[in-house]
């Protein structure tokens, strides 16, 4: 990789997000169109169970339990979609990437609180 | 554009956000600066071209010949790399001149044809060659799965037809990408950046032609 390509991308990076790790309960705030000239922000929040990639191309995946049913949302971290993301709940976990988390529900997929 | 075309070198790909906020993915290109090292005109040529060089590398690299080709030129370096570019007007030209995308006025949403050696695959079955499907993996099928088959009918014709596709030597050949849309430009650092693939390894070098 040349360094000349970080360069590149570190003009599309995101300097204004916070710091979150796997673990972290965040809220993404994130702009999504809905047909043509209408915009607007939805929110997702939930656990994050994986972050990946590096430069432009990092990514990061939010799980929640909507009505009973397990969603996963993966978004481009630096994507200008994104209009905030904010962190509710620090979390204590002892892995990279939070999968065991799919088998689990209720009082077995909690997480401890990291202060 | 004054010249149909600049060198450059591939740096590699990377992904960047557009406006709306999509991911596209692009190769960096450091195209430029090339400086005119021979102007050919139809006079004494028989056609207008510009003959360019890319990335400075010292006289003592080259035999005489070449250091007086670039002498000629009045340079005190030579390049790695020279390739000839057709113009419409050689006097706009004199040897020594520079070129970068920022003064051929390279804006972001054009389209150009990238030019580059592929990555050599040295000798392939047909498989990777030319896409063939493979065999069954079991069924009954025998140290067959990755062969090409049949090449052709029995005795009518008797022979196997020019140009069929078989294994063979693949890659290390020059292939030319059309109309890949510039993403960006960054002028100070002479890089463009090409929406999808261009041939080669990073570090090759690319004939960048302009539309």
């Amino acid at each position: 990789m040349f360094p000349l390509i970080r360069e590149v991308e570190s003009r599309y990076l995101r300097k204004d997000l916070p710091e979150f790790r796997p673990g972290d309960t965040v809220r993404v705030h994130y702009r999504i169109q809905e047909g043509e000239e209408k915009e607007r922000i939805q929110v997702f929040e939930g656990v994050v169970i994986r972050r990946r990639g590096s430069g432009t191309g990092a990514t990061f995946t939010v799980r929640k339990v909507s009505f009973g049913v397990g969603v996963e949302r993966t978004f481009p971290l630096h994507s200008p979609r994104i209009e905030k993301i904010e962190v509710v709940r620090r979390g204590k976990v002892r892995r990279a990437r939070l999968y065991y988390l799919r088998g689990r529900y209720g009082k077995a997929a909690r997480i401890k609180e990291r202060f | 554009m004054i010249v149909e075309g600049l060198i450059g070198r591939k740096l590699g790909m990377t992904r960047i956000f557009n406006e709306a906020g999509e991911v596209i993915p692009v190769t960096v290109l450091e195209v430029g600066p090339c400086t005119v090292v021979q102007v050919k005109t139809v006079e004494t040529d028989g056609y207008n071209a510009v003959q360019l060089g890319f990335m400075p590398r010292k006289l003592t690299k080259f035999n005489k010949p070449m250091r007086g080709h670039f002498l000629k030129a009045g340079l005190d370096h030579g390049f790695y790399i020279l390739r000839e570019f057709r113009v419409e007007d050689a006097s706009q030209f004199k040897p020594g001149q520079v070129l970068t995308l920022e003064s051929l006025g390279v804006e972001k949403g054009i389209r150009v044809d990238v030019t580059g050696k592929s990555k050599g695959r040295g000798f392939t079955g047909a498989i990777k060659r030319w896409g063939f499907s493979r065999q069954p993996m079991s069924h009954g099928a025998k140290q067959v799965h990755r062969k090409p088959g049949s090449s052709g009918p029995s005795t009518f014709p008797g022979r196997v037809i020019k140009g069929k596709k078989m294994p063979g030597h693949y890659g290390n050949e020059t292939v030319t990408v059309k109309n890949l849309l510039v993403a960006e430009v960054i002028p100070d650092k002479n890089l463009l950046l090409v929406k999808g693939a261009v041939p080669g390894w990073p570090n090759g070098w690319v004939m960048v032609y302009f539309k």
